[in-house]
């Protein structure tokens, strides 16, 4: 009946989170890894990433302004959203949402990238004309003294903000945890890992889609790809891999050793409805053999086009492995019954709010916004010719 | 047909009823006092006999929609073998009933259910815009004006006792039959219950039987390791109800 299995609560069968849920914290994940792997260059002073630098930025700034769309369509009443700034529930963590998002977009990546590019922004404010020009003109904010003295201070200001941001990505990403971690009615979330296995997979999701991403927009525009920036980035990403496969494997240890109520009832979930999307692909595709990869590339010196292939498939499984992290935590943690008795089915519709085309077109807009930035704001390594005075970072 | 004299005796009685039908809220109540009561429900799992109509009655009584329950009856079915995990059925929440058995060996016991109305409550804990709360009386009930319907409620609650509203896109969920008990009147599902083995209790009325019984009783509440604060105490609860 209904794909049940053995007992649910009534009020249980349908599941309350959908795929969207899951889209959620793998794309505010992304933002948080990119946004790392940017701080790489400016706090770390990494110069081999610097290439990656920019699009690190606009690849955050385009997944965080989708951020908050799965969620507005899932609610009932989207239209009452706002009511969450206005006024928040202090004892709910979902209520914080809001002001960690705002203070994130505007207060760490919109700013910084304001700084980054001010010194192009006021060059094409006077250079392009027609609408383009206007637009420039507004991005400027008034602020058009480029001097060598006002860059300096661009980049001082830029460093701090960068330095704010980096525990605002952690808090971004950490919180997104604590949502699901401190539900103490579900097993399966309730952890005080959680909070800190979100964020190094986030860090580590975030790092391959910007290192992806580098790699696909260099080939489109017929460039060669920057190997010692590759090779930087990946061995950034095989460490950063290292920690969140300890602490993912801690905390599996921890629930089968302590193998508590609840064990007997997710431990048949995960050899059963959730044995291909947690087992195989999560563990199995999306960790293992992407470290596996990984750990080749920088125990055996290997030609360079064979490097970039493993990357490019390492980055993928990784991509598909955290994707199917957050599915596994999301959908999963729904389809077992609290009373420990039963299971249920997730049906996942197609054309309906919550559906898969939905699901769909929320992945591609993050990159829409990211073809529309970029032309804005070239995020591009290669000097251009406009005359435009050379940041100094 | 009426004569005039039993209109006459019957039209007080009507307008006063009519009065109480109008009166849903404890504003048009002026004599319940929010702060002289701390609602909550007494179960006697021996005394029920798993007839649905407690379900039947909140059903009709609260509009609930189809599928989904305010209370729910679960049957089960347990023997030495299974303590841990019993055979528990809640065909429909039990609202027609269940089959009959005539397996006399095993331990067979019915568990009616409902929104324990938790005094530290893990709903109203993470409710982002507070639209679910618990009123001075102590009872858990959602705003319908304000809720966003993100279900993180749903999600919190340990006891599966929420769900969305399919047509109203918001939390829902037993209110005690708030317009109801603030009028001097019990709840649907005690009312109708053949025998007594739901009794809406009033904790801070000295003169309730609730006090007597938790006294004299082996009492119990859902899941006590939760630390909700549950106010929904079970007489005689087998150690297997999940």
């Amino acid at each position: 009946m209904n794909g049940v299995e053995g007992f649910m609560y009534p009020n249980e069968i349908g599941l309350q989170w959908s795929i969207l849920i899951v889209l959620y914290p793998y794309i505010t994940g992304l933002v948080a890894g990119a946004f790392i792997l940017a701080s790489l260059v400016r706090i770390f002073r990494v110069e081999a990433v610097r290439p990656t630098y920019r699009l690190a930025l606009l690849t955050a700034l385009s997944f965080l302004l989708v951020a908050p769309l799965p969620l507005q369509l899932h609610l009932g009443h989207p239209e009452r959203s706002p009511e969450m700034y206005f006024t928040p529930h202090s004892t709910s963590a979902m209520a914080m949402f809001g002001y960690v998002y705002l203070w994130y977009l505007m207060a760490v990546l919109v700013f910084e990238i304001w700084l980054d590019y001010r010194a192009e922004i006021v060059h094409f404010s006077k250079t392009k004309k027609g609408l383009v020009g206007f637009i420039y003109k507004v991005m400027t904010l008034g602020s058009t003294n480029v001097s060598h003295k006002a860059l300096e201070l661009d980049e001082k200001i830029g460093w701090i903000v960068t330095l704010i941001g980096i525990p605002s990505a952690f808090i971004l990403h950490g919180y997104v945890g604590f949502i699901f971690g401190s539900i103490k009615a579900n097993p399966w979330w309730n952890s005080p890992l959680m909070p800190v296995v979100f964020i190094f997979s986030a860090m580590v999701s975030g790092i391959s889609a910007v290192m992806l991403l580098y790699m696909a927009t260099t080939k489109l525009r017929g460039l060669k790809i920057d190997i010692a920036c590759v090779d930087t980035i990946a061995m950034y990403l095989f460490y950063t891999f290292i920690i969140d496969f300890a602490v993912e494997s801690l905390d599996l240890i921890h629930r089968i050793y302590e193998a508590d109520e609840s064990f007997r009832s997710l431990n048949f979930m995960v050899h059963t409805k959730l044995y291909i999307p947690h087992i195989v692909i999560q563990i199995m595709l999306g960790t293992l053999t992407p470290l596996i990869l990984l750990a080749i590339t920088q125990l055996f010196k290997l030609p360079e086009f064979v490097r970039k292939r493993i990357y490019v498939i390492a980055g993928s499984l990784i991509m598909v492995g955290v994707f199917a992290m957050r599915w596994n935590v999301v959908i999963g943690g729904q389809l077992f019954s609290k009373s420990f008795l039963g299971y249920t089915t997730y049906k996942l519709a197609l054309v309906t709010k919550e559906g898969l085309l939905a699901a769909i077109a929320l992945c591609i807009l993050p990159f829409i916004f990211l073809y529309a930035l970029q032309h804005f704001l070239p995020p591009w390594p290669e000097k251009d010719n406009t005359g435009v005075p050379e940041a100094t970072h | 047909m009426m004569n005039r004299r039993q209109i006459l005796i019957l039209l007080p009685a009507a307008a006063i009823a009519w009065k109480s039908v109008l009166a849903g809220t404890p504003e048009m109540s002026p004599n319940y006092k929010l702060s002289e009561h701390w609602w909550s429900m007494l179960i006697d799992i021996t005394k029920c006999i798993g007839c649905g109509n407690c379900v039947r009655a909140c059903s009709q009584e609260n509009n609930v929609p189809d599928g989904h329950f305010r209370t729910w009856v679960e049957r089960y079915h347990v023997n030495d073998e299974n303590m841990t995990e019993p055979v528990v059925i809640s065909p429909e929440g039990g609202i027609h009933g269940f089959p009959a058995t005539t397996d006399t060996s095993d331990k067979y016991f019915f568990v009616p259910k409902l929104c324990n109305h938790c005094a530290d409550s893990p709903c109203t804990q993470v409710c982002p815009v507070g639209a679910t709360f618990i009123s001075p009386d102590g009872v858990v009930m959602v705003d319908r004006t304000y809720c966003l319907g993100c279900a993180y409620c749903v999600q919190a609650c340990p006891y599966g006792c929420r769900y969305i509203h399919p047509e109203l896109e918001v939390a829902d969920k037993c209110d005690l039959c708030y317009h109801r008990i603030t009028q001097g009147l019990t709840t649907a599902c005690c009312e109708n219950c053949p025998t007594g083995a739901r009794q809406l209790a009033d904790l801070k009325d000295p003169k309730d039987p609730i006090h007597e019984f938790l006294r004299t009783h082996s009492v119990q509440v859902l899941k006590p390791q939760m630390a909700t604060g549950a106010k929904v105490f079970y007489n005689e609860l087998d150690g297997s109800v999940h």
